[in-house]
């Protein structure tokens, strides 16, 4: 909401001198934030001239110039303003372009020395073989408008000034506007009058009232007839509750708007259009009621406002709005119709067909009171957001009808000559407030700001209310302009607003003692700082995904079924469904570092997937202000889907880059699997790896990831065709984990194992197996065969070729054997050996090399 | 020079022995390495060396002169081991001091064993903030990401028809009458902890937050907020300013001033937005605006079931992202997102 400084001024104590910025840091302290300073860019000296030479002139280049002389002081004067260029006579010569003004006009002239918008300064230059000392200036070279045909010749605003006279003056040029951000509660702060009662909050000095300007006249029907007829209310509430119409006739409706009006109206953000649109606006501004005009000759029959109908045939009705579109009409708005049928959509948009013309001469003004609903619904329907529809759905008073009306008359009266019938129509009874009921007590227990009675009677009583005591208790009947105070606890904010926030004391509160954090919210910080500490940088990645990549890495087998949840409003239409893995997001990234310059990569995030099941949210959702029950909560929360953490990284590149004395060493599958094996054990998870497959990996170089049989994740080596596709370094590898399943399966604490301090006896084996059979499956039956005595297994020689057979490999594996309570004998270890290698040879067919 | 000892002393040439004492240390003393002891102490103690020769000799003497004999050369060859032992110490001290100066390396040129990683500041800025609230006794709650409209919107009391609703750009689910939506805020988790926990409550709640606004160097469409929420009985007002002033003081030291001005949001009533004052703002100290925060709205309270007059309540939000541009001058919310690598390792595991 822009509010030109003049205006506010008219209703307020707020200084002559007083700026933008300092009316905004009064406002701020009641609600009203500050956004922004509205100018306009021109300086001066820019003044009125009169014409007194014009001397066509044809040039080489085919345009004819105009060497005009323009008494810029008024008739018998000289200039009283100094500087170069300036001509001390009062007379300036000046060469003019346009040829749209006569001798004795009345002009505005930019004198040397002037600035307009754009930086562009006037100075006194040759051109056309004169010297040209100013410039007589068209409305699109002041600022003020888009009009560059011609200049702007006062006449035609039916302006005749002295010369000389301050032309920024005269055309209400030196305003500012301060803008402000209205929240949506404040319907009444869009408007001069509400920003104007607000300053006086703030500041503590006088408001006066528009409306108590304005002369109303007694209240008839004997206007344009109108009906209000609405047969289907939303939620009960008439969608039309007060309807005024007036009825001016005469009007000239080409008369120019006067330039203080379009002056305000640009600086408030709205074009000037034409007197009749002009002065409409004006009055919504001033009062924050939107007004509509009927060209009175265009209307047929009494109106009718009531809801759009369906004919038998299912049509419903049309209305071409004045935007010049046809829009199908839903049963739910509520029309302005006339005998002809839709004439309006009620508070949104008017109809083409009763527009107000230049040939216009007669206007009914229609001030009305529309259900906020109603119009919210409307407008969103037909997608027209305006200035009218932003007061109705926020709450329009809903006793302003009569006076804006009134004062729209008043203005077409004295701007475009008309004459005021006399008549006017008033129909509809608004529902007045409800008193509230507010314990004396409820401010200080809400705010902590002991107020006394009379600081609160007071405070509700300046903003507009009624209060009165009953049994101990204050009845407040909020001001018609005020829809948003329905409860006790606004009463509270309008008080603890008006008297300062800055009076809240400040007091710690004690909370009970906490537990600190879940094991879950501790075991995921665990994951995340022990992957840093690996060497892994954590990313963010957004979780909209194209179908495609959601179906590559989001499954293992293209053929399985993959549901997603789709956005219906996605940022990109390319990425409508949300991910239901990180991979994508985290191979983005990748490419966008390797594009960057780093070639050498380890990143990983944890992040939530959205998993659809078979109920996809719900179709009727509980109303506000009232607990629903436990089974439509839980109902709620069975369609919401799954959203399980995971957790992945990337690897690209070498650890760490070639350096002295370092060889880089290329990052592989494993350092994928490693990558998981490292969550987990920072979890004391058990993990298994295990040869798996997944379309989106190379199919010989894939880990799945289980734990207690039960598949969490994968780890290993991207497929060469989507390191390709997606343009990734080579070898890119990859791991992703569920992490809520890893979080589940942590166990609540750990247990110690006693630490034996006696020697270790190691043990080699070198077992000849089928190729088929994993290093995996082979230690864990040498594990389980060689049993408790066994401390750790490590594999470290594999081997095949010359002396092991075709298709054979041999694994060689340390075995290190400890007991607790004993230095074991040699014996007693091969034993232990010996039990390991029959499982093997058991299970796998293993045979000792 | 085995060749001039080839032949021993006599065991009772005092003399001679006494020579061959002195040729040994010498030979020690003008031993310049470990190596050339070594030679010195095989030609002088060895197998051959003469001492040892005449040591042999000593079996082949009377019985009376055995034991001069053997005191003779036992002395002597005492002589020569203390000799070689004294010589040998300093020469292992100069070789062990020599070895220290060969290995002696530019330690400026260490190079990278491997790769640096790094935590993402938003998520360690969340917990930074978790821990001020956990150390004053309030627990961290969390809900989904993908939420019923129910949640976000209308048990805070957020009306269907309300321009207010339209104050958040909303991501949908397809169909539209799934009623799921982004959570476009972290308020739902208000609502979630009233319903599971018992009273009083005092929570806070970050997470990530969705709003369909294109990415821009002050906006983003995924960002993070954190949410703070007491119900408790007596609360009021100066309990949320003592809150956030504390909080506030964590967060960017002891020195800060906060200040609350009037504002509205549909679940609080009063409302307020809280500014902080930020001393090393571009241009100049001034107040930035932190986040929004009010009293609990009876109607929030009413949808979680709780009718007890006596509980107020007060709740507070901030964004993550806008906390950490301003608390740590990242100067564009793209470095944020975009997963430079530069950006996160910038911050180690602080913040």
């Amino acid at each position: 909401m822009r509010i030109p400084l003049s205006w506010i001024r008219e209703y307020t104590e707020f200084p002559a001198t007083g700026t933008a910025d300092e009316l905004m840091a009064e406002l701020v302290t009641v609600g009203l934030e500050e956004e922004d300073v509205h100018a306009t860019e021109l300086s001066g000296p820019i003044v009125v001239g009169q014409v007194l030479e014009k001397v066509p002139e044809s040039q080489s280049n085919g345009k004819t110039i105009n060497w005009c002389q323009v008494r810029v002081v008024p008739e018998g004067q000289t200039q009283t303003l100094t500087g170069e260029g300036i001509d001390p006579t009062g007379v300036q010569g000046v060469v003019c372009g346009a040829h749209n003004f006569e001798v004795g006009d009345k002009v505005v002239v930019t004198l040397p020395g002037a600035v307009l918008p754009g930086d562009f300064r006037i100075s006194a230059r040759k051109t056309y073989g004169h010297l040209s000392a100013g410039m007589i200036a068209s409305v699109k070279e002041l600022g003020i408008g888009e009009d560059h045909t011609g200049i702007l010749v006062l006449g035609t605003l039916g302006l005749d000034p002295e010369p000389g006279t301050d032309a920024m003056e005269l055309l209400g040029l030196y305003d500012t506007a301060a803008e402000i951000n209205v929240t949506p509660d404040r319907g009444y702060a869009f408007s001069i009058r509400g920003v104007a009662r607000e300053y006086s909050h703030a500041t503590g000095t006088e408001f006066t009232d528009p409306v108590s300007l304005v002369q109303l006249p007694e209240r008839t029907t004997s206007g344009y007839p109108v009906e209000l007829d609405d047969d289907a209310p939303i939620y009960g509430t008439p969608g039309c509750d007060s309807f005024v119409a007036r009825t001016v006739t005469g009007i000239d409706a080409t008369a120019p708007t006067p330039p203080w009006m379009a002056a305000r109206l640009r600086l408030a953000g709205m074009r000037p259009i034409s007197l009749a649109v002009d002065i409409s606006n004006y009055v919504m501004w001033e009062l924050g009621q939107p007004l509509h005009f009927y060209d009175a000759d265009k209307l047929t029959g009494p109106i009718r406002v009531r809801r759009a109908v369906t004919s038998e045939n299912g049509d419903g009705e049309k209305l071409t709005t004045l935007d010049g579109k046809e829009r199908e009409l839903h049963p739910e708005d509520l029309l302005i119709t006339d005998e002809s049928g839709p004439v309006g959509i009620a508070g949104v948009m008017g109809g083409a067909s009763t527009e107000v013309s230049e040939s216009t001469s007669t206007i009914v003004i229609e001030a009305a009171h529309f259900d906020p609903i109603t119009v919210a619904r409307s407008k969103r329907r037909h997608k027209l957001p305006s200035e009218a529809s932003k007061r109705f759905e926020r709450g329009v008073d809903t006793q302003l009808q009569a006076v804006a009306a009134q004062r729209a008359v008043d203005l077409l009266v004295q701007l475009a000559g008309g004459t005021d019938t006399g008549e006017s129509t008033h129909v509809g009874e608004p529902v007045l407030p409800e008193p509230i009921a507010m314990d004396p007590s409820l401010p200080e227990r809400i705010t902590g700001v002991p107020y006394g009675l009379q600081q609160i009677t007071q405070t509700l009583t300046d903003i507009g209310s009624e209060v009165r005591e009953q049994d101990g208790a204050l009845l407040v009947t909020p001001p018609s302009w005020r829809p948003d105070i329905t409860i006790p606890e606004a009463l509270v904010e309008e008080i603890a607003r008006l008297v300062g926030y800055d009076q809240i004391p400040s007091r710690l509160p004690v909370a009970p003692a906490g537990r600190g954090l879940t094991a879950e919210q501790r075991r995921r910080r665990t994951v995340s700082s022990g992957l840093a500490g690996a060497g892994f940088t954590e990313v963010l990645n957004y979780p909209f995904y194209s179908v495609e990549a959601n179906e590559l890495f989001g499954r293992a087998e293209a053929s399985t079924p993959l549901p997603l949840v789709r956005l219906a409003n996605p940022i990109a239409a390319q990425y409508p469904t949300l991910r239901t893995t990180l991979l994508p997001g985290l191979l983005d990234a990748v490419r966008r570092n390797v594009s960057r310059g780093f070639k050498d990569l380890a990143l990983f995030e944890t992040g939530a997937v959205f998993l659809p099941g078979t109920q996809q949210g719900s179709a009727e959702i509980p109303g506000l202000g009232a607990y629903p029950g436990d089974a439509v909560i839980d109902g709620l929360e069975a369609g919401i889907p799954e959203q399980p953490l995971h957790v992945a990284v990337a690897l690209a590149g070498s650890e760490a880059a070639p350096q002295l004395g370092a060889e880089g060493r290329g990052r592989d599958w494993a350092d994928a699997v490693e990558a998981a094996r490292s969550v987990a054990e920072l979890l004391n998870v058990e993990l298994t790896v295990a040869q798996g497959s997944h379309q989106a990996f190379h199919p010989g170089r894939t880990a799945q990831l289980l734990i207690n049989g039960q598949l969490v994740g994968y780890a290993g080596q991207l497929h060469p065709k989507v390191v390709e596709d997606h343009d990734l370094p080579p070898r890119t590898s990859v791991m992703e984990l569920n992490l809520t399943a890893l979080l589940e399966a942590a166990p609540d604490q750990v247990t110690a194992e006693p630490i034996s301090t006696y020697p270790p006896t190691t043990q080699d084996v070198a077992l000849i197996v089928d190729e088929a059979v994993t290093a995996g499956d082979l230690r864990t039956a040498l594990t389980e065969g060689a049993g408790e005595l066994l401390e750790s297994i490590e594999l470290f020689d594999v081997y095949s070729g010359q002396g092991i057979g075709e298709g054979k490999k041999s694994l060689a594996f340390a075995l290190l054997f400890r007991a607790a309570d004993r230095t074991l004998t040699a014996e007693e270890a091969s034993e232990a050996r010996t039990a390991a290698v029959a499982l093997a040879a058991e299970r796998h067919s293993a045979v000792q090399r | 020079m085995s060749d001039q000892h080839a032949t021993a002393p006599h065991p009772l040439d005092e003399a001679a022995i006494g020579q061959c004492v002195a040729e040994a240390l010498a030979a020690f003393d003008s031993a310049a390495d470990l190596e050339q002891l070594k030679a010195a102490r095989l030609s002088h103690t060895g197998d051959k060396a003469p001492v040892v020769l005449a040591n042999r000799q000593i079996k082949d003497l009377d019985k009376g002169q055995k034991k001069e004999a053997g005191k003779l050369l036992g002395t002597a060859r005492g002589r020569i081991q203390k000799a070689l032992a004294a010589r040998a110490e300093v020469l292992e001290a100069e070789h062990a001091a020599r070895v220290l100066v060969e290995e002696a390396v530019d330690v400026t040129a260490a190079p990278r064993r491997r790769s640096v990683g790094a935590r993402h500041p938003l998520n360690v800025l969340q917990e930074r903030v978790a821990d001020v609230f956990t150390a004053m006794g309030w627990e961290i709650a969390e809900g989904p990401e993908l939420e019923s409209e129910w949640f976000n919107f209308d048990a805070l009391n957020f009306d269907p028809d309300h321009p207010a609703r339209e104050m958040q750009d909303t991501f949908y689910v397809e169909p539209r009458d799934s009623h799921l939506v982004l959570r476009t805020q972290t308020s739902p988790v208000q609502v979630r902890s009233l319903l599971t926990r018992q009273l009083p409550v005092y929570v806070l709640c970050p997470g990530k937050t969705f709003r369909t606004d294109e990415l821009d160097a002050t906006h983003t469409p995924v960002f993070h907020q954190f949410e703070g929420l007491a119900v408790d009985k007596g609360l009021t007002m100066a309990d949320l300013k003592g809150t956030l002033e504390h909080f506030a003081r964590a967060m960017f030291g002891p020195e800060v001033a906060i200040r609350l001005r009037p504002s509205y949001f549909p679940f609080t009533e009063p409302s307020a937005e809280m500014d902080v004052w930020h001393p090393q703002a571009k241009g100049g100290p001034q107040w930035v605006e932190w986040g929004g925060c009010g009293m609990v709205h009876p109607n929030v309270l009413a949808a979680a079931g709780i009718k007890d007059p006596e509980y107020t309540g007060f709740a507070f939000g901030m964004g993550v992202e806008r906390t950490l541009m301003f608390r740590n001058g990242v100067p564009d919310m793209r470095d944020m997102i975009e997963g430079d690598i530069r950006f996160s390792q910038r911050f180690g595991q602080e913040v």
